[in-house]
């Protein structure tokens, strides 16, 4: 009978390094003491894992409901300024009080061409020219004023996921179609294929047929929002042929921020990201991310010290042994990477039992912690490579833990460790 | 000093000191100016009082302990000189260690423990060294119990293994510390009749320290230590 995986009827497996075999079996008989520092091990993973896996579906989740309702980028035309025009043969001033000037509505100069070269970048996903201003519709004696923003449903769409928001009618776009918000929809007491007239500040009026009701998630939001076609804005706010801004996804929302300063200095036009248009949100994320960052240092420093705190205890009782080892031959060496091998194998043997724990502790959590409606809080997934790096960093924090014991192992003066 | 180039000699000591600092100025000295040849196939009883000296001076030969001063040759080799990786090899090599308390390694089977020295010297274990040991342990009548845990075996067995151990790389040199301390009658000549064996049979040198004066009487030779002197 093998006494083990390594051993056989013939003797020592021929494959197992000298170095393995020793570090193996020094554990194997340390039994409780391997244990339970494998437990330590795995409960500091595991809460790494837990905690990294349910902090970044947090985040994801908290992103993708900031974003779900706007773009990654707008590319805004340049605020309008004031210059100060001198005046007179010596450049005098006439004047020295500078108004204001007002921000009226007004086009993007050039924007295909723009959009065109914004589409070329490799970080843009979509870009979808808009226009947008605000309008006064009325029904009987009820009026509210409202945002009107001009869309191509095929692009827009693309950004903004409008038809998972239809709570009545649908998100088609024909010439005079127009989303509503729910609130709107109660105050003016409109249901689907109801006209609506809706009236720009220029004068220009149009009749628009609902066509679907949708849902934001924000009050203020549905009371306000409408969305109509892209020509049927532009006739409507006076911009026949232009607009306003350039809404535009990335393929790396963190990179956001990056990305818009860059179509900035290329195009000379204001893009703000929505890492700058959201910087509480972002602050906050950085700071969750931040602690969390702090946690699994702490975590990861106790589990080195406890590793190592072991394989000192355990050169203090192997002491003879490696005294016999060396009489033998045996290096210094091999004696060093005896114990480290200890080291990285409770670091990994420890990650390996941990990341079955975070995981197992992440079902339970999404079994327990529901919305009222029974469905999941937020979804959170276990990334394969979380686990192939608190791996790889447990097994190499156990290296390095394992590196003080293992030299005082192999500086152990031979006679005195055979004397015990 | 004269170089030490004589091959002949398994073990040649030259004026070996031997001094411990436990602080200035006191300076202990263990040994002093031991000289000792042994020749191969020697089989030598080193007696003495506890205390006197014999352990530091098998530490020396056995290379786990460096001489203060005086020269120390194995096999025609000036291990003066050598640093610690050499001296291991050498160590590993040419000498084979037997102690009072068996030292069997209590994770590894009887087979194993006489498997380690030539698996450490070669990184991994082969069915040549699988073979050498068993041979081993049945020359020490111990094969049905290669498998058996180390510390499942009464005291002479494990001596027993320990000595097919100390076999295993075939050293020219067996370093033997009271190796029947612990033994019964029967064990202890056991053990003994087995080095005996060894050496007549192998040429192996050995160095057997004892403080029994019968044993010793069937020594070769024996040498007296005393207060740190050879006598």
């Amino acid at each position: 009978m093998s006494a083990h995986p390594v051993s056989s009827e013939q003797g020592i497996a021929p494959w197992i390094p000298f170095e393995w075999l020793v570090a193996l079996r020094f554990l194997r008989e340390g039994q409780v003491q391997t244990l339970f520092i494998i437990g330590g091990v795995a409960i500091g993973v595991g809460v790494i894992v837990f905690m990294s896996a349910l902090l970044s579906g947090l985040q994801a989740n908290f992103v993708k409901r900031v974003l779900t309702g706007q773009a990654h980028i707008q590319l805004l035309p340049p605020k309008e300024i004031s210059r100060v025009l001198p005046l007179g043969a010596h450049n005098v001033l006439q004047n020295s009080i500078v108004q204001a000037p007002l921000q009226r509505t007004k086009s993007i100069d050039q924007w295909q061409s723009l959009e065109a070269q914004i589409l070329k970048l490799p970080e843009i996903n979509v870009v979808s020219p808009n226009v947008s201003g605000s309008a006064l519709v009325v029904r009987g004696e009820a009026s509210r004023a409202i945002s009107v923003l001009g869309v191509d449903p095929n692009l827009y769409f693309q950004i903004v996921p409008m038809p998972e928001k239809i709570v009545h009618g649908n998100a088609n776009m024909t010439v005079n179609d127009i989303l509503i918000g729910t609130e709107l929809a109660i105050d003016l007491g409109l249901s689907v294929g109801d006209k609506l007239r809706v009236s720009a500040a220029n004068g220009n009026a149009n009749t628009f047929l609902v066509s679907g009701i949708f849902d934001l998630g924000n009050k203020a939001a549905n009371s306000r929002t409408t969305f109509i076609p892209l020509r049927a804005a532009q006739s409507l706010l006076g911009l026949v042929g232009g607009v306003t801004s350039l809404d535009m996804t990335v393929r790396d929302v963190y990179a956001a921020e990056a990305v818009a300063q860059k179509i900035s200095a290329q195009t000379g036009m204001q893009a703000d990201s929505w890492i700058k248009t959201n910087e509480q949100f972002f602050t906050a994320v950085n700071a969750q991310t931040t602690a969390n960052t702090a946690i699994r240092m702490f975590v990861g420093l106790s589990v080195a010290f406890g590793i190592a705190s072991v394989l000192v205890v355990s050169v203090i009782q192997k002491s003879r042994e490696i005294g016999i080892l060396r009489a033998m031959g045996v290096t210094r060496g091999q004696i060093l990477r005896i114990f480290l091998l200890q080291g990285g194998l409770l670091g990994f043997g420890g990650s390996l039992v941990g990341s079955l724990l975070g995981f197992a502790g992440l079902v339970i959590w999404q079994q327990a912690e529901k919305n009222p409606d029974g469905s999941v809080m937020f979804a959170m997934k276990l990334e394969p490579s979380l686990i192939l790096i608190a791996l790889v960093l447990a097994s190499v924090t156990g290296l390095i833990a394992s590196f003080a014991p293992a030299l005082r192992a192999a500086r152990l003066d031979p006679v005195v460790a055979i004397r015990g | 000093m004269d170089k030490l180039t004589h091959t002949d000699w398994v073990v040649e000591l030259r004026e070996v000191c031997k001094s411990f600092n436990v602080g200035k100025p006191n300076n202990i000295e263990i040994l002093h100016n031991i000289n000792l040849q042994l020749a191969r196939g020697d089989f030598c009883a080193v007696m003495g009082p506890s205390g006197s000296g014999k352990s530091t001076l098998l530490n020396i030969i056995g290379l786990l302990d460096r001489p203060t001063s005086g020269q120390l040759a194995i096999n025609g080799e000036d291990t003066t000189q050598l640093d610690d990786h050499a001296l291991t090899r050498l160590r590993g090599h040419a000498i084979g260690f037997v102690f009072q308390h068996h030292h069997l390694l209590s994770a590894f089977t009887a087979l194993e423990n006489v498997i380690m020295p030539m698996m450490g010297s070669n990184g991994f274990c082969t069915a040549e060294m699988t073979a050498h040991a068993k041979s081993l342990l049945d020359s020490v009548d111990l094969l049905p119990m290669c498998h058996q845990a180390s510390g499942s075996m009464s005291g002479g067995q494990q001596q027993r293994v320990a000595v097919a151990r100390a076999l295993a790389m075939n050293p020219t040199l067996l370093l033997a510390d009271e190796p029947t301390g612990n033994l019964d009658t029967k064990s202890a000549d056991a053990v003994f009749e087995l080095l005996r064996r060894v050496s007549t049979e192998q040429g192996t040198s050995v160095l057997f320290v004892t403080h029994n004066p019968q044993l010793a009487a069937r020594c070769d030779k024996t040498i007296q230590v005393v207060d740190g002197r050879v006598v």
